[in-house]
Formats: C-alpha cells, structure tokens, sequence
C-alpha cells in the first residue's frame, strides 16, 4: 500500500430502531471517523438509517468457505430442534 | 427604509450567501482528492442550494415583485447580489475550499442559532432546519482542518496560507450596518457584532488543535453586501446565468 | 462485500481435481446458486468479473464529467438540485462497484491506476461531449436508459457481491432516466431554439447509446462464456433491440425525429428495424480516438495527482492520533 492509501472499511446500516445492524457495503477511509462521514454520504442518502458502524476491514476474521461443509452441515439433521417435528395431536391447543 | 426592503434585503443576504457557496461547492464534483469526499462535497452543495431555494423564494414573496427564486438567481447581475467576499472566493486546492467552509460555517453555525429564535415563524423554520445541515458539514470540516493542519509538512503549509490569504474576508461577517440593525430590533435575527467572540473562541480552537496559527486581525475587506464583490464573482455568474440570459423567458 | 483479502490463508490446501471442482461450480450455477468472495471459482471466472464489474465502475466515475460539465450551469435552481444529486449517485454507484470488484482480490489503488493508465476500459459513450443543456436530458433519456437495460439483468447476476451492488444502483437509477425525459420534454415543449437543441442532442447521442449494448453477437468474444456463467443473462442484440422498440415511441411522444432513415417497425418480427450501426466508430472510440478520450483521462488524472497530499495528510493525521492514543 502506497502511503496516501486509505484502509478499506465495512460498513454496517440500522435501518431503523428494532432492527439489528445489516453489511450494507465497503469504502475507503482514513480513519475510522471519516469511515462513518462517508458512510453517511454513500449508504444513507436516501434516509436508508440510523445508526452506523464502520469496521476496519482487516480486524473482521471470517470463517473459510473451504471448511462450511464440517461447521454448518452437522446442524442440518438435527431437526428435533425445530417446533414442526413435533406431532400435536388435533384438538389440543396453545401448544 | 420599510420593514418590507430590509426583510428583503436581509433574505437576499442569506439566499445569497446560501447560492454561492453551493455553485462554488459544485464545481468540485468529478474533481475531488478521493470518490467518497465528493461525495461529502457534493452533499453540501446540494444543502447550500436547497438553503437558496428556501430562502430566496421567501425574499420573492416579500418582495412581492411576482420574482421567484430562479428570478432572482439568475436575473440579477453582481451589483445586485448580497453575498459576503468569503463565500465567492475560489476554491484553491481541498485545503483553500476547506478553509473557506470552516471559517464561514463557524460563523453561520452561531447566525443561525439566532435565527432559530426569530419572530419571524417562517425564517425561525428555516433555520431550525438549516442548523442540523451546518452542524454536520462543521463536523466534518472542522475534521479536515484538523487532519490537513496536522498531517504532513506540505499539508500544514499549504493549510496555514489558505487561511492567512483567506483571513481578510472575515471582518465583514461581524460588521451591523442598517440592515442588521433592524433586523435586531425587530427580533428577526442577531447582531453580528455579539458573534464575533464566539467565532473567535470556536476557530481559534480548531487551530490551536492543527497546530495552525490564528493570522492577525488586519486590514480586512468587505463591501460584498452592498453589491462591491471580487472579481471572481462576475465569472461565477456568468457561467451559472448563461442559459436564462441566452434564451430569456423560456422554461426548463 | 468482503474482500478476498480478509482472513485468506495461502492456498496450500490439496487441490481437489481441476475439472471435477469446475463441474461442481457449474452445479451451482445453474441451481442459480449465488457465488460469494470466498468461495471457489475459475480463474476465467474471476477475471471476467473483474474485468466487467471494474469497467462499469470506471463508467460510473468517468460518466461524472460529460454531466458535471453542467452543474455550474443548471438553468435553474431546482435543475441544479436534481443534476448534483443524479451526479452524486454516480460516484456512489463507482463506489458500490468499486468494492464489489474488491471483493475479487484487487485494490481500489490498482483499480484507479489501470483506468489512469488506459488499461482498463470504461463506457465509449462518455467519451462524446455535453454541447447543450439538451445533452443532459439525452444521458438520461437514452444512456440510462440504455443502462437500466443492461442493468436489470445483473441484478441477478451469479457474483453475490456483484449482483447485490446491482439492486442498489438499479434501485437509485430509477429517478435518473425520468429526470432526463423530463428534461427533453420541457425542451420540446419550449421555443424553437429549446426544441432545435433537443434535435441536435437526439442526433447525436442516438447511435452512441446504440453502440452502449456492445459488438453484435456475432462479434462479441466473451459472450457465450459469460451467459453460461450467468454473469450475462442476455445477449447485446437482444437488448438493443428492447431499447429501440422501448425508446422510439417515447420520441415520437417527444416530437423528435430518430436520425435513422431505416427505422421502421416491421410487422412479422413485432420489432422495428433499424440501420446498421458504425462499428467503425466504435472501435475508433474504444481505442481513444473519441472526441473527449483525452479530456476525460486527463481529468481523472488530474483529480488524482491534485488529491495525492491531501490523501497523504489524512493517512499520516490517521497515525499521528493512533500513537497518540497508545501512548495515552
């Protein structure tokens, strides 16, 4: 990176309050307070938030795609954790 | 003079000011340092034109001449416009615009505080909304002031000139004539004159954080509200007046 | 968007068979899987990407300039407001596009450097001059018009990334293309003078939007791949002919004349023919003898060395309050 290189940050949008924060994109920035200044002139122009985070992108770790089959798969027979693999017999209620 | 000219007289000052600063604003669109501060600088042209809109539309009404805002943006030569020295001077490099910015945002931050408790409803409207619009572009200013005054060697330089070149046009903003005199009696706005210290206390601040120095009170010129501008601002007119001078009384 | 750069290991990793790793690529493509970051893909799939996600970001950013050429002189206020901020949505889009292509392995500073040094291509169209205010109200009218076309479909690109920075700037787009017919409409309404401009600008930024949905398929090297790759969902004679039989009625509205003598609508097909185009032209245009090839680099350029100190600056303020704040 040359030194008038800007660090790439994500950025992340509440779009309103009751909501969690959502990735919305990625920009460049100095810092992590003009991170947020851009973020509102990039990702908010059209009253898109309120309320922003800016991560720097390199702080985020991320899990490898090459490794999704052993984290994510063993979830997928465990249906019993799921409401709908439970038989509710008919005329019993607020179960 | 009737209240009707000086509350005329006093929104053409504001539109004015409002109207310069966001045609100098726009000229840095496609030609900024980084994408993502134009599109910061773009925002605040955009806000500065809006604030024209607003406030030169109501001058129009007051007025009662049957102008509207277009009228009086583009049919008026430089005599008749009623902006400060500081707003029309050029935008230099980023550092030259930012100063300009910082130094009149500070003051127009303070302006429209009293303007926010004007009698008069619809200009007390304005400003209230107008405010939330400066607080965040002098946020952001006053950041670059930091930054480019305490960044590298060449930054500060070239910072501290701008302001030292840029310095003389702020006396003109503290200065009550007539105009603001009535303005003041009637409770539609403040009095320049009390603003001063702040504005002082406000920038003096940011400075002193870049490492910049605050330039002596000289010589300072003025005389742009009654119509005596730089030359600059005759150019500034001229491209933005063209297309309603060439083909007068057509819509757009 | 997260880059490829975030949490990358070498890939030292086995590699599993070349060919069978593409047949499972493939797969998921046409279960109209979408394909994130840092998932598996093809070289051949990577570079196209980045070839066409970064040459519509550099679009974006080079198109500022034949528009911004008339911010300063809007004829009115509310003009103004609508050209700042349809030119604003410009650079955001770059952005957007900018950092979908991040997400491939590139930087945005190599990116700036290959369109600075001619490397890489942007649109030909916005190598044509802004004459008139007319012009304004033909980008939109036609160039957006034009893009929304080629646009739309992206949206439901393969590339996660890609195709998520599409439904944005389609999204955004959508007011940009109206503001500029309204722009022609006013015009042609007005004065002789307003509705001559108006001709003049249909003249001559008709063909050039023609040229915008690239060589006939016959001619067009990347097509085929493309498609199957589902980064490309139709092919450019396709949608070129949606744009004519979209645009010509809308002229007609207008009360303009299209400077084609061979447009006709053709009953059997359900399409108006239309004349040949000069590819001619467009090759000459790509290979930067347009008329503004040169003015719009050197525009780009010049933003880019004028900003260098003050990039700079930020970078070394952005440490300086980093140690600052270590040593506190």
């Amino acid at each position: 990176m040359k030194k008038e290189d800007w660090p790439l940050f994500e950025i992340f949008i509440r779009s309103r309050s009751g909501l969690s924060h959502r990735h919305v994109g990625s920009l460049h920035a100095a810092d992590a307070s003009m991170a947020l200044d851009h973020a509102r002139d990039l990702y908010t122009r059209r009253g898109e938030g309120v309320s922003l985070w800016a991560v720097e992108s390199r702080n985020i770790a991320a899990s490898d795609p090459a490794e999704s089959s052993a984290l994510f798969e063993p979830a997928e027979d465990k249906i019993y954790r799921h409401p709908t693999f439970y038989e509710v017999p008919e005329g019993v209620e607020n179960l | 003079m009737t209240d009707k000219t000086h509350l005329f007289e006093y929104l053409l000052r504001l539109g004015d000011n409002a109207l310069v600063l966001g045609q100098r604003l726009g000229e840095w669109v496609a030609h900024g340092p980084e994408l993502e501060e134009e599109m910061a600088m773009a925002n605040f042209a955009l806000d500065y034109i809006g604030q024209a809109r607003l406030f030169l539309s109501y001058a129009g009404e007051v007025e009662g001449q049957r102008r509207d805002e277009d009228q009086l943006a583009f049919l008026r030569d430089s005599i008749d416009f009623k902006n400060v020295l500081l707003v029309e001077q050029p935008n230099g490099d980023f550092g030259q615009t930012i100063a300009r910015q910082f130094l009149y945002e500070s003051f127009y931050q303070f302006q429209l505080e009293g303007l926010s408790r004007s009698t008069d409803t619809r200009i007390a409207e304005i400003a209230e909304r107008v405010s939330k619009e400066i607080r965040y572009h002098l946020r952001h200013t006053r950041k670059w002031v930091l930054r480019l005054g305490d960044g590298t060697d060449e930054s500060h330089k070239r910072i501290q000139n701008s302001f030292d070149e840029l310095w003389r046009f702020s006396g003109e903003l503290f200065v009550a004539d007539e105009t603001d005199n009535w303005a003041v009696e009637h409770g539609i706005g403040p009095n320049p004159e009390t603003l001063s210290s702040r504005w002082n206390q406000f920038v003096g601040a940011a400075l002193t954080e870049a490492t910049l120095i605050q330039p002596d009170d000289g010589w300072m010129d003025g005389g742009g509200r009654y119509g005596r501008h730089s030359e600059h601002l005759g150019y500034l007119l001229a491209d933005m007046q063209f297309l309603q001078r060439a083909y007068p009384a057509a819509s757009w | 968007m997260y880059t490829q750069g975030l949490d990358q290991k070498p890939d030292t990793e086995k590699q599993v068979d070349g060919t069978e790793q593409l047949v499972r690529f493939q797969a998921r493509i046409d279960a109209d899987e979408k394909i994130e970051p840092k998932d598996w893909m093809p070289d051949g799939y990577r570079k196209t990407l980045i070839r066409q996600i970064s040459q519509h970001a550099h679009s974006e950013i080079v198109g500022m300039l034949p528009e911004g050429n008339w911010i300063t002189r809007a004829p009115t206020l509310r003009r103004k407001a609508i050209l700042l901020a349809k030119v604003q949505d410009e650079a955001g889009h770059g952005l957007y596009l900018y950092s979908a292509t991040e997400t491939l392995g590139v930087s945005r500073d190599q990116l700036t450097e290959q369109l600075l040094t001619g490397k890489a291509k942007y649109s030909s169209i916005f190598n044509y001059p802004t004459l008139s205010w007319a012009d304004i109200g033909a980008i939109g009218w036609l160039v957006d018009g034009a893009a929304i076309m080629n646009q739309i479909p992206l949206c439901r690109c393969s590339y996660g990334p890609y195709a998520r920075a599409m439904v944005r700037v389609c999204k955004e787009e959508s007011f940009h293309q109206r503001q500029g017919f309204e722009i022609m409409l006013e015009l042609s309404r007005g004065s002789d003078a307003q509705r001559r401009m108006a001709q003049d600008a249909l003249n001559r930024w008709w063909w050039p939007s023609l040229m915008m949905f690239g060589p006939s398929d016959v001619d067009s090297k990347h097509s085929a791949q493309s498609m199957a790759w589902k980064i490309k969902r139709f092919s450019n004679d396709e949608l070129r002919q949606k744009f004519v039989d979209v645009t010509v009625p809308q002229a007609e509205f207008l009360g303009l004349t299209m400077p084609d003598t061979d447009l006709d609508w053709n009953e059997s097909r359900g399409h108006y023919d239309f004349g040949e185009i000069d590819w001619q032209e467009f090759y000459e245009v790509l290979k930067g003898n347009g008329p503004c090839n040169r003015e719009r680099l050197a525009a780009r350029q010049s933003a880019h060395d004028d900003g260098a100190w003050v990039r700079t600056a930020a970078v070394a303020y952005a440490q300086k309050q980093k140690r600052r704040c270590q040593a506190a």
